[in-house]
């Protein structure tokens, strides 16, 4: 294939020769990637923010544990850790009660290493925004009889929205830029459709610029989306 | 603190990290560490010198963007604005790789490039790593920056102009310190993520902690040791960074509480 | 919502390996030509992908295509994540004692590429202080470090990358697989800037046995239909049908080595 006469058009054309839908595609499963791991890192945000405020000594002991492991290892790391160790380590603790063996995709696997960063950080994230509320809320809605499943969702939820908002679009936009690390093991999101373009083609600059474009409007983007979000979720606050 | 530092279960909890550890010593194979010590030190020598001097220099750079930001004029104030948002909004591997590999395929169309006295410079991975880290964290710093300047009260701005202050003094004296004042406690978790960044050089044939262990992994077909004494390594420099960072916090306050 | 989510995580991640005969052969993701590239359609194509085509349906194997990253290949296949590595992975001691390989199915001599009008040698001492680019792990990197230990070494993770920055100018030389080379240096920049300067004595110790497909250790009967697959096309003419689309001689190498 002549790359080297193309127009640039013709380069980033969608179908084949262009590379145009390899770089789509590859933003597809960055999105896919960057979303599952942002909501499963928002559940297990909540539920460790849930455990730092209200478990027991040992709970807290350990969730303080992995915030700080967690924070402090590189992603890069994590990756090769949920990716190569891990699934041995599974697969030789299922062996040993007699079950099958495990295996974790590239996807998977990015899920779980952005689900994992995400909660870690979401932990004190939201620990922050509840501690934020004042207590005689939530207090007033026990005493109401409420449950706590109920006062979580009617009273601490809707009250720690507009202080954690900022965290969690913070959080969304790491989340997204730490789907390129998954290039390093070979796993074709964005970065390294970009990267296999440019070496296919030898237009380097061309199709890695096309790649921060792309990653540049889901940043902007989301940023819209964030800051109606919050203007949502603040309404009402203003007056107080 | 009413309760002691060591209760029951956290002494459980350190009993059974301990066990941990000597079974991984003594259960895993660690053998490789001879041969390899010195090529683990080079990285992280190199690591450790990528983390300051980037650090410093973005840091540095960071100053004049949060300041135009905050008080520029305004196309200055939008350039600015506009670099730290391509500098945020992409990630960072993928600037590297631009810088690296982008302005490498222009380098055989630039006739004399070669014969010029930057060009023993440019053949290496180093400054490219250097640059690229360096300006992400310019571009993250800068927009803490922006709000420090923005943070800092007026009153004692206008205070310091009505005693008839030089602008540039006010900058020196009151309105820099106090921002910087403000970024401090942030500025830990800042040096921990540039330190998590480091890694994203081994890509350029950087051989950073990260390309050493990989080339561990890929000669000793070990699956768990080396990732797990590179991740403990990362783990030790981070924590030594927030060591550092509360010792000087507590020293700042003890010499501001004896003035 | 809760117990979904949990469903869903585990069926992602920890889904038991399906017990079928789908037999998992495992290439590099970073471009190999012309052995193994992907296409603008994100289809694995090259020499190698067609011949291990054909070896498969010889030995009678369904087999389903994977990449992974080429440092992740051994991992991969030691951590039951694929069957078979074809990836152009060399025979050699060394890799032996984590894995076992079938009999080569190609062999090529390592090569030198140099800057048009540099006269590099590879003889003792010819790339003294000179930069030479090799990918990292690889039988060029160990032949290197034997051979040339007077030039300065960088380790790339794709020889494409090399290749990248010998034409951009930062290396003097890039030592790798002689097809790899000649591919390099037909494309546009490789004339541009690029010659070949030398190809190196075969050194066993170092540069292998040949190319073979990886397979566990374990796995003794896979390897062996492996092995009369290779014969099979290696016999009935498939071998050298696929190998004359591609180059314009016998890449098998000496027989018997």
């Amino acid at each position: 294939m002549n790359y080297r006469d193309m127009s640039m058009a013709e380069l980033l054309a969608l179908a084949p020769p262009g590379w145009g839908g390899v770089l789509l595609d590859g933003l597809w499963l960055s999105l896919q990637v960057a979303g599952g791991g942002y909501l499963l890192g928002l559940l297990i945000g909540m539920a460790g923010a849930a455990g730092k405020l209200s478990g027991g000594p040992v709970i807290r002991d350990l969730l303080t544990c992995y915030t700080t492991v967690i924070r402090a290892v590189p992603e890069l790391v994590l990756i090769l850790l949920v990716y190569f160790a891990m699934p041995e380590a599974l697969s030789h603790l299922l062996a040993m009660v007699g079950l099958g063996e495990v295996e974790i995709g590239p996807f998977a696997a990015g899920i779980v290493v952005i689900a994992l960063v995400q909660g870690a950080y979401a932990t004190e994230v939201m620990r922050g925004a509840i501690r934020a509320i004042p207590y005689g809320q939530i207090e007033a809605a026990y005493s109401l009889g409420m449950s706590t499943a109920k006062t979580f969702r009617r009273i601490t939820l809707p009250a720690m929205l507009p202080g954690a908002l900022p965290g969690l679009s913070n959080l969304w936009l790491i989340a997204t830029k730490d789907t390129a690390l998954l290039a390093v093991v070979g796993f074709t999101e964005l970065t390294l459709a970009a990267r296999q373009a440019a070496g296919a083609t030898k237009h380097h600059l061309l199709f890695l610029c096309a790649a921060g474009v792309l990653y540049l409007l889901v940043s902007l983007v989301s940023n819209l989306l964030f800051k109606v979000l919050e203007r949502r979720a603040t309404r009402g606050l203003s007056h107080g | 603190m009413v309760e002691s530092r060591l209760p029951l279960h956290r002494l459980g909890l350190i009993a059974a990290a301990g066990v941990a550890v000597t079974l991984m010593a003594l259960q895993m194979r660690w053998d490789w560490l001879l041969d390899y010590h010195d090529a683990i030190l080079g990285g992280l020598w190199l690591t450790l010198i990528l983390l300051v001097t980037t650090s410093v220099a973005g840091f540095l750079l960071a100053i004049p963007l949060g300041l135009v930001q905050a008080a520029g004029p305004r196309p200055l104030a939008w350039l600015a604005r506009c670099f730290c948002t391509l500098i945020r909004g992409t990630p960072l591997l993928l600037q590297i790789w631009l810088l690296y590999y982008g302005l490498g395929s222009l380098f055989p169309y630039l006739p004399g490039i070669r014969e010029s006295w930057l060009w023993p410079y440019l053949i290496e991975a180093w400054p490219y790593a250097f640059a690229a880290l360096t300006l992400s964290f310019a571009g993250y710093e800068g927009e803490v920056m922006r709000g420090a300047f923005a943070g800092v009260p007026r009153g004692e701005l206008e205070a310091a102009r009505s005693l008839g202050m030089h602008p540039l003094t006010i900058l020196r004296r009151i309105w820099l310190p106090r921002a910087v004042q403000r970024v401090l406690p942030t500025l830990n978790g800042e040096l921990v993520i540039q330190l998590k960044a480091t890694p994203l050089v081994a890509t350029i044939a950087a051989l950073d902690t990260y390309a050493v262990f990989g080339r561990i992994r890929q000669e000793t077909y070990l699956v768990y040791e080396p990732l797990l004494l590179m991740a403990l390594i990362y783990l030790v420099l981070a924590g030594l960074i927030t060591l550092a960072f509360s010792f000087l916090e507590r020293s700042w306050s003890r010499r501001s509480a004896g003035d | 919502m809760k117990r979904l989510m949990t469903a869903t995580l585990t069926s992602l991640c920890l889904a038991p390996v399906a017990q079928a005969e789908v037999t998992r052969v495992g290439f590099a993701t970073e471009p190999y030509p012309p052995f193994a590239t992907l296409d603008a359609s994100g289809e694995l194509q090259g020499w190698e992908v067609d011949i291990t085509r054909a070896v498969c349906d010889a030995a009678e194997l369904e087999c389903e295509i994977v990449t992974t990253s080429w440092d992740g290949l051994i991992p991969a296949l030691t951590g039951d994540k694929l069957d078979v590595i074809a990836a152009s992975l060399s025979i050699t001691d060394q890799r032996r004692e984590t894995i076992a390989f079938s009999d080569k199915y190609y062999q090529t001599p390592a090569a030198l590429a140099g800057a048009k009008g540099d006269d590099l040698k590879t003889t003792s001492g010819g790339l003294a202080g000179k930069t030479l680019g090799v990918q990292s792990a690889s039988i060029h990197q160990a032949y290197a470090q034997v051979h040339f230990p007077e030039s300065i070494l960088r380790e790339y993770q794709t020889q494409d990358d090399a290749n990248q920055d010998l034409f951009a100018g930062r290396l003097d030389a890039t030592l790798a697989d002689r097809l790899i080379i000649e591919q390099f240096l037909d494309s546009k920049e490789g004339q541009l800037c690029c010659e070949m300067q030398a190809t190196v004595t075969q050194d066993q110790e170092t540069l292998g046995e040949g190319i073979g497909f990886g397979v566990r250790q374990a796995d003794d009967a896979l390897r062996e239909r492996l092995n009369e697959g290779i014969a099979e096309i290696r016999a009935n003419g498939t071998y050298d049908e696929i190998t004359a689309r591609y180059f314009d001689f016998d890449i098998y190498g000496e027989p018997d080595t």
